[in-house]
C-alpha cells in the first residue's frame, strides 16, 4: 500500500505542476496531435514544399507560446478586460472599413507598419468574452432588455465583418456570441421565434447578399450548373474526397490534389487532400481527434467554477465545432463555400493564433480553479 | 469573497447541445460515407476523366543515307510550344517573359490568342530546341505545353538539296526523294496514356497503348563524296562563266544508279525562308533542253544499225553547207570528204544531216524513242519531265536534218545521261534509280554491242587534241564523249547570244563505268562552247570519280597517250 500511495502522490504532484504552469495536459496533447497531422497533410498538399512546412512550424510554435501565455491570465482578469478588448476590436473594425487593405477582393486587413493583421480575428474571441461578461454580471436567465443589448453587441461586429465581406468569420463571430446567449439560458420560445424570423427573412437576406455569395449557394444546389466557374471548387473537392475510397490513396499519392485540379488545397480545401490520401478511415481518425478536443473543452466548461468562465468556455468549445463543421461541410459540398479554414490543419496565419489563444483561455479557466483536494 | 456559481445551463440544454454535436458529426460521417463508399467509383472515374489523357507518341522519320551509309537526312528531336488559349488568357502577366524567350512579338502573340480563343490547341512556336523548351516550361505559365516533334536535318545542305528534297513542318515530304518515298520514310505515331495536371502538363506516363512505328531508312544510290565533288566543280564553273544555271548528272553505266546529281542554283534545305521556288527545282530531272550536237552519236548509231554505213564509211561535207529545201545547214568549216569518226570529232552538221536524210523516214524517230527520249526514265523522281520527241509519221526533210544534230526535240539531262549509258554498256537501256541497287539490273537491248563499241571509239577522238573537247580528258584514262553548244530558243527564234554548253561523256572508254552529263546554261563569259565551258567540269569531276571508285587506269603513261595522238596524226 505504501508503493500505491507513493505512486498516487507522484501523479498528484505532476498534476499540480501542470496546474501551476496553467497547462491542461489532455487538451495540449490533443492539439499537438492535430497540429502534427496537419503538418503531414500540408507537406503533401503543398507538393512537398519544405519552406512552407517550416513557415507553418514557426507559426504553430508562436501560437503555442501565445496559448501558454494566455493560459497564465486568470479568468477574472480576462473578465475585467473583456469590455476593453471588445471596444478596441470594434474600433479596429471601423478602421478597416474606412481605410483597410484589399486582400483577395475583400477588405479585411489593417496594415500597421510591421505586419498586416485582421481585426475580425480579435472579435472571434472578444465577442464571446464581452457577452459572457455582460451576462455573468446579472441574474440568469437574462431578462429581455439584457438579451436585446446582448444581441446588439453581437450583431454590430458581425455585420461589420460581413460587410467586408467575410461571411465565414461573421458567421463564427455571431455563433460564438449566440452560444453564450444560449448557454446563459435563452428561452426556447425565443430561440424558436428567432429561427422562424431567420427563415422568414431569408428572401430579404438573399437580396442583401452579393452576387457571388448568391451564386455560391445556388452552386451548392447544383454544382454542374457552372462546372468551370463557381461549381468548380465543389466538383473538384467532392471528386478528390470520393476517389479516396475507404482506405485512401496513401500519403503523397492523391492525384486530384497534386495535379492542381483542387483549388486552395493548402488552405480552406486541405480536408479534400486529406480525404483523398487517407480515405474514410482517415476521416474517422481525424474526427476522433477533433471530438476528443471538443469533449475536453466541454468538460472544462462543465467543471468551471464561475458563470463567466462557464459561458465563455462553452461558447469557445462550440465555436470550435462550428469551425470544423462549416469547413468540412463546405469542402464536401454540404454547405456553401465560405472562407473557413480547417482548424489547426489549414495553412495560414491569424486563424491559428486566434484558435490557440482560445485554447489558452480554456486552459486558464481549467487551471485557475480552486482545487478542492490537494 | 467567493462568487456564487450560477448554473444557468440546465441538464436538458446540455443534452440538446450534445445531441446536436453528435448529430452534426454523424452528418459529416454520413457525407464522407456517401462520397467515399457509395459514390467512390463514379467519382474516381470523374477524377480519371480529368487527369488521364491519350496522347500521340511521335515516331521519327526514316533516315536517308548515301550508298555508303552516310546520313543525308536525319530527324532530330525538337519541341513545339502550343497553348490552350482560354487558360493562357488567364496568365497575361506572364506573357512578356514567354515572348522574350521565344523571340515573339507581344502584339503578334496577342492577336494570335485573340483570333484563336475558341480553339483548344494552337501552336505558338514550332520546332525549338529541347533546351529552350525546358526554359519555356520552367516559366510555368498556365495553358502552355510542349509537343515532342522531329525536325529534319540535312547534313549535306545545298549539296544534296535537290535530290533529297525536304519535309514540311509537319514532317511530310514536300520535294525530292523525301516526297517520292514518303510512305516508306514516314513513321506511324503511337499512343500513350498519360496523367496531365490542370495546366495540361504531363505529370506521369501511365502506359504505352500502341508503340510508335518509326519510318524505314532509305539508302540512296548517291555517293556523298562524288556528289560533293560534282557540286563544287559545277558551282565553280557556273560562277566563273557567269552562267544562269547548271546541272551535272553522273550515272553508273551498269546499274542505272544515279551516283551524283547536282544543280545550280541550289538552296539550303535547313533554312528555307525567303527562297525562290525556282531554286527548289531539280533541273537535271525537271527541265528540258534541246540536246544539240550531243545527239549526233545517236544519229550515227541509227546509221550504223541501218547497215548503210560502217565505221569506215565516208561522207562528203563540201562545201561546208547543205541546202535543205529553203533552209541552210552549216558547218563551222568546210571539212570536205570525212569518215564518221571525223564527223563526230569535228561535229559536222552537214555530215549528220546527210546521213539522216539518206536513211528511211522514221529511222531517226525510232532510234530516239528506243534510247528513251520522250518518256520518263522510271526513276520515280517527283516532277520528272518526259521531254518531247516529234512523233508525227512524216518528217519534213529539214526536220530530218535538224533532228540529226539535236534540234527539234527536247530532253532532260537525266535522259541524255541514260542514253549515253547505252553506248557505254554495250547497247542496253536500263531503268534509272536513285536507290542503291542490290542486284544486277537487266536492261533492254537497243543496239548491237558492235555499234556501241564503234561509237565509243569514235567518241574518244572527240576528247583528243583535234577534237572539240580536249579539255574533257582525264590523265591516265581514256575518255569518250561529245560536246554540244546549243542556241537557246527565245520567243520562237534561235538566239545568237544565249547558249547552253553541254558535254556528255564516259570513262574509262574501253570499259566505261561512269557516264556524266554536264550542262552550263547561258554562260556569259568569253567562252560559251561546250568544249570550253562544260568539258573542264567533266574532266575534274570524272578524274575524282575514277579515283574515288578505284578504277584502274587504262592508259599507262601520259607519254604513251601523247604518242598515240601523234601516230593518229600521221
Amino acid at each position: 500500500m505504501l508503493t500505491n500511495e507513493f505512486v498516487e502522490d507522484r501523479i498528484t504532484s505532476s498534476r499540480l505542476l501542470m496546474h501551476r504552469l496553467h497547462i491542461d495536459l489532455p487538451l495540449l496533447l490533443g492539439l499537438l496531435m492535430l497540429a502534427g497531422v496537419g503538418l503531414f497533410v500540408l507537406y503533401s498538399a503543398s507538393g512537398q514544399d519544405d519552406s512552407m512546412i517550416i513557415r507553418q512550424l514557426i507559426r504553430l510554435a508562436l501560437a503555442f507560446v501565445i496559448l501558454i501565455a494566455v493560459a497564465q491570465i486568470s479568468p477574472a482578469t480576462l473578465s475585467f478586460w473583456s469590455p476593453w478588448i471588445y471596444s478596441i476590436g470594434l474600433l479596429l473594425l471601423i478602421a478597416v472599413l474606412v481605410l483597410g487593405d484589399i486582400g483577395k477582393g475583400a477588405q479585411r486587413w489593417l496594415d500597421i507598419g510591421i505586419f498586416r493583421f485582421q481585426p475580425s480575428e480579435i472579435m472571434k474571441l472578444a465577442v464571446p468574452m464581452m457577452i459572457a461578461r455582460f451576462l455573468a454580471d446579472t441574474h440568469l436567465p437574462p431578462n429581455r432588455k439584457r438579451l436585446l443589448l446582448g444581441a446588439i453587441l453581437i450583431a454590430l461586429p458581425a455585420l461589420m465583418v460581413a460587410k467586408q465581406p467575410d461571411l465565414g468569420t461573421a458567421l463564427l463571430i455571431a455563433s460564438a456570441g449566440g452560444f453564450v446567449l444560449f448557454l446563459a439560458g435563452l428561452s426556447w420560445r425565443f430561440i424558436i421565434l428567432s429561427l422562424v424570423a431567420i427563415a422568414a427573412s431569408a428572401p430579404f437576406v438573399w437580396n442583401l447578399l452579393r452576387e457571388y455569395q448568391q451564386q455560391r449557394i445556388l452552386t451548392l444546389l447544383n454544382p454542374q450548373n457552372d462546372p468551370l466557374g463557381t461549381g468548380y471548387h465543389i466538383i473538384q473537392s467532392t471528386i478528390a474526397i470520393g476517389s479516396g475510397g475507404l482506405y485512401g490513396k496513401g500519403w503523397l499519392n492523391g492525384t486530384q490534389s497534386h495535379l492542381d485540379f483542387l483549388p486552395e488545397r493548402n488552405t480552406d480545401f486541405i480536408f479534400a487532400v486529406f480525404s483523398e490520401e487517407f480515405g474514410f478511415f482517415g476521416i474517422m481518425l481525424l474526427l476522433l481527434i477533433y471530438i476528443f478536443i471538443i469533449s475536453r473543452c466541454l468538460v472544462i466548461a462543465v467543471q468551471s467554477q464561475d458563470t463567466y468562465s462557464r459561458l465563455l468556455a462553452g461558447s469557445l468549445a462550440l465555436t470550435f465545432f462550428v469551425y470544423l463543421f462549416v469547413n468540412i461541410g463546405m469542402v464536401s459540398g454540404l454547405l456553401p463555400v465560405v472562407g473557413v479554414p480547417l482548424p489547426l490543419v489549414s495553412y495560414g496565419g491569424t486563424s491559428i493564433v486566434t484558435l490557440m489563444a482560445a485554447f489558452g483561455i480554456l486552459m486558464s479557466i481549467q487551471t485557475h480553479r480552486k482545487l478542492l483536494a490537494g | 469573497m467567493k462568487e456564487k456559481v450560477h448554473n444557468p445551463t440546465s441538464a436538458f440544454r446540455i443534452g440538446v447541445v450534445i445531441t446536436v454535436l453528435v448529430g452534426s458529426a454523424l452528418v459529416l460521417i454520413g457525407r464522407a460515407f456517401d462520397l467515399q463508399v457509395l459514390r467512390k467509383d463514379f467519382l474516381q472515374d470523374q477524377g480519371d476523366a480529368r487527369a488521364l489523357r491519350v496522347e500521340p507518341v511521335m515516331a521519327h522519320r526514316g533516315m536517308i543515307t548515301d550508298r555508303q551509309g552516310e546520313p543525308l537526312a536525319i530527324s532530330t528531336p525538337v519541341d513545339s510550344v502550343w497553348i490552350q488559349p482560354q487558360t493562357f488568357m488567364t496568365a497575361q502577366s506572364q506573357w512578356s517573359p514567354l515572348a522574350k524567350e521565344l523571340g515573339l512579338n507581344m502584339a503578334d502573340m496577342r492577336r494570335l490568342v485573340a483570333q484563336k480563343q475558341d480553339k483548344e490547341f494552337v501552336f505558338l512556336k514550332r520546332q525549338i530546341s529541347p533546351m529552350l523548351g525546358q526554359k519555356v516550361m520552367a516559366l510555368k505559365i498556365p495553358g502552355v505545353s510542349l509537343l515532342r516533334e522531329y525536325r529534319r536535318y540535312y547534313p549535306m545542305g545545298e549539296v544534296a538539296a535537290h535530290v533529297v528534297g525536304f519535309t514540311n513542318v509537319d514532317d511530310q515530304g514536300q520535294e525530292g526523294l523525301e516526297l517520292a518515298y514518303e510512305n516508306w520514310l514516314h513513321g506511324t505515331p503511337g499512343k500513350q496514356r498519360v496523367i496531365k495536371d490542370r495546366l495540361g502538363r504531363v505529370i506521369q506516363h501511365v502506359e504505352l497503348l500502341q508503340k510508335p512505328q518509326p519510318g524505314k531508312n532509305l539508302t540512296l544510290s548517291i555517293d556523298r563524296r562524288l556528289q560533293y565533288l560534282a557540286y563544287r566543280e559545277l558551282k565553280k564553273a557556273v560562277f566563273k562563266n557567269k552562267a544562269k544555271s547548271g546541272s551535272v548528272v553522273i550515272l553508273d553505266v551498269h546499274t542505272g544508279e544515279v551516283l551524283a546529281m547536282v544543280n545550280q542554283p541550289s538552296y539550303n534545305p535547313n533554312t528555307r525562308k525567303g527562297l525562290k521556288a525556282s531554286s527548289f527545282r531539280n533541273r537535271a530531272v525537271t527541265d528540258v533542253l534541246e540536246p544539240g550536237s550531243t545527239m549526233k552519236p545517236f544519229t550515227v548509231a541509227a546509221g550504223l544499225e541501218s547497215g548503210r554505213y560502217t565505221a569506215d564509211s565516208m561522207i562528203n561535207t563540201s562545201p561546208g553547207f547543205l541546202k535543205v529545201g529553203r533552209n541552210l545547214v552549216r558547218d563551222a568549216h568546210n571539212y570536205g570528204l570525212i569518215d564518221i569518226t571525223t564527223l563526230l570529232q569535228k561535229s559536222s552538221n552537214v555530215g549528220a544531216s546527210k546521213m539522216a536524210l539518206s536513211l528511211p523516214e522514221n529511222t531517226l524517230l525510232h532510234m530516239q524513242e528506243a534510247f528513251g527520249f520522250g518518256e520518263i526514265t522510271g526513276s520515280g523522281f517527283p516532277g520528272e519531265a518526259s521531254g518531247i520527241v516529234n512523233t508525227s509519221p512524216h518528217w519534213r526533210p529539214i526536220e530530218q536534218a535538224t533532228m540529226s544534230f539535236g534540234y527539234g526535240l527536247s530532253v532532260t539531262p537525266l535522259q541524255l545521261a541514260r542514253a549515253y549509258c547505252v553506248l557505254a554498256n554495250g547497247g542496253y537501256l536500263k531503268p534509272i534509280s536513285f536507290v542503291r541497287q542490290q542486284h544486277p539490273v537487266v536492261g533492254q537491248r537497243i543496239i548491237k554491242t558492235k555499234t556501241a563499241t564503234a561509237i565509243r571509239t569514235m567518241l574518244e577522238s572527240v576528247v583528243s587534241h583535234d577534237g572539240t573537247a580536249f579539255k574533257a580528258s582525264v590523265e591516265g584514262y581514256r575518255v569518250a564523249g561529245k560536246t554540244g553548244t546549243v542556241k537557246k530558243l527565245v520567243n520562237g527564234q534561235y538566239s545568237d547570244d544565249r547558249y547552253q554548253a553541254l558535254f556528255a561523256g564516259m570513262a574509262p572508254a574501253v570499259n566505261p563505268r561512269f557516264v556524266m552529263v554536264v550542262i552550263i546554261n547561258e554562260p556569259r563569259g568569253k567562252a560559251f562552247y561546250g568544249g570550253l565551258v562544260a568539258a573542264p567540269v567533266f574532266s575534274r569531276v570524272m578524274s575524282g570519280a575514277l579515283r574515288l571508285f578505284d578504277i584502274a587506269p587504262d592508259v599507262t603513261t601520259p607519254d604513251r597517250w601523247q604518242m598515240a595522238v601523234a601516230e593518229a596524226h600521221l
